[in-house]
């Protein structure tokens, strides 16, 4: 067991604060305490931890349908108008010269998001069991959903920037269709989701995963 | 543990106590409760427990800092103001900055987006120079008043959500996307955001935040007591 001989702030009644690092001792009543050094609020763990975690990653979830189904850009001409998924955006750049981008724009756009919902499950189905195998392995995915997370933005700014540049009415415009929006929502809310799973509590053993949570 | 001589009731005093005791860290990661060793220049003390990495230590990180920040102020000011991309169709031209995608998706009636893009290419990364240019100034001189522990925060929150590599990235793709419809001229700001990319990496890599907190005076460090509201 990797957490044999080891002892956490939380067992001494201390812990670090999240903002500047201070190791200060938590009132024993329980109460809510605020850093002497910088102000911010001490919690061992984050409160509802995992609820909040759940809740975002679900949210996200139901998000990512229409973000993916919806045109997330319009091109207009004279001769009609063609609308473009995040797919068929990527089916489009593949091509003898371009295709490293497309894949790029694949994995950000499309694997990036539902790998790391799919990962956060994971991390929080095993910590709700009180699972104690395989913390290194899983703190170090913590580690690489928070490095990764941001750049599913990618697909974002490509649109914008098709939108912004594409601008010659009557020849040709683009505008940017529903699925952006919805797209940019899974980003944000699969962001804030990472944020609020406390990795702390993979290395919580099940007796005081339980009592916390209560 | 405050050295004799001094009184007891100052912020100093309380800040004394902190130094005695700076050596004590509980991992981010894994709440391992442990005492950071000594480490050499450009060495990094990683968690016992989980190798989360602890404390590195930088050479002249205030000095270096400033310096980076100061370029990387200079920078985000001309990306943001000359051309980025221009595009020639038909004998038309079409110019756009950063701003001006903001501006077209805003148009095109997508303003959540637009928001969401003006925060993470332009508000985020120039907070974050601005609070890290301010808190490496303020802590020249220890202790800094409390209000550099409020820049600081907003320094550390505002960073995930800045992302102008995520953007220039986003950029090239656009204009390989374009480049089948129409001539596309690259303009100085595209180059200016690649060496602010370079910038701001060094910059977060060159900051001790760690050594910033020391130098910053306590919220509850006066004779007020305990709490948070150091009245200053
Ligand atoms: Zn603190
Ligand atoms: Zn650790």
């Amino acid at each position: 067991m990797s957490t044999a001989g080891f002892v956490s702030a939380r067992a001494l009644g201390l812990a670090g604060c999240e903002a500047c690092g201070l190791v200060v001792r938590l009132p024993a009543a329980g109460g809510v305490d605020h850093c002497p050094r910088c102000g911010e609020r001490l919690h061992s763990r984050r409160p509802a931890s995992i609820e909040r975690s759940w809740a975002l990653a679900i949210t996200a979830l139901v998000l990512y349908v229409p973000a993916n189904l919806l045109p997330v850009m319009t091109t207009n001409t004279p001769l009609g108008a063609v609308s473009d998924t995040i797919m068929q955006g990527v089916v489009e750049l593949w091509s003898p010269t371009s295709w490293p981008l497309a894949i790029v724009v694949f994995v950000a756009s499309v694997t990036i998001p539902l790998g790391k919902l799919i990962a956060l499950a994971y991390l929080l189905l095993t910590v709700q069991r009180g699972s104690v195998r395989s913390n290194a392995q899983r703190v170090r995915l913590y580690r690489l959903l928070r490095f990764i997370g941001r750049w599913s933005m990618l697909d974002v700014f490509v649109d914008t920037f098709v939108v912004a540049l594409i601008q010659l009415r009557p020849l040709m415009w683009v505008e940017p269709g529903a699925g952006v929006i919805f797209f940019a929502g899974v980003v944000v809310v699969t962001m804030l989701a990472v944020n609020s799973f406390d990795p702390r509590l993979i290395w919580d053993l099940p007796q005081q995963e339980r009592h916390g949570d209560g | 543990m405050a050295p004799a001589g001094r009184p007891a009731t100052t912020g100093a005093a309380v800040a004394d106590a902190a130094v005695a005791d700076r050596g004590l860290v509980a991992c981010p990661d894994c709440d391992l409760l442990q005492r950071l060793p000594l480490v050499p220049l450009r060495q990094t003390a990683r968690c016992a427990r989980c190798r989360a990495p602890l404390w590195r230590h930088k050479p002249d990180s205030l000095e270096r800092t400033l310096a980076l920040a100061l370029a990387a102020a200079i920078l985000l000011l001309i990306a943001n103001v000359v051309p980025m991309l221009g595009l020639s169709v038909a004998g038309r031209e079409a110019f756009t900055t950063v701003v001006g995608g903001v501006v077209a998706m805003w148009r095109e009636g997508s303003q959540v987006v637009a928001m969401l893009v003006l925060f993470a290419a332009v508000i985020a990364p120039a907070v974050e120079i601005a609070c890290l240019l301010l808190v490496v100034l303020a802590v020249r001189r220890p202790p800094a008043p409390h209000w550099v522990a409020t820049l600081l925060h907003g320094y550390e929150f505002v960073r995930e959500w800045s992302m102008i590599e995520i953007m220039l990235l986003g950029v090239l793709v656009a204009l390989i996307k374009i480049a089948e419809l129409a001539t596309v001229i690259p303009g100085l700001a595209l180059f200016v955001l690649g060496s602010l990319v370079f910038l701001l990496a060094a910059m977060a890599a060159t900051f001790d935040p760690r050594l910033a907190w020391e130098r910053i005076e306590w919220a509850a460090g006066s004779d007020q007591g305990g709490g948070a509201r150091a009245l200053r």
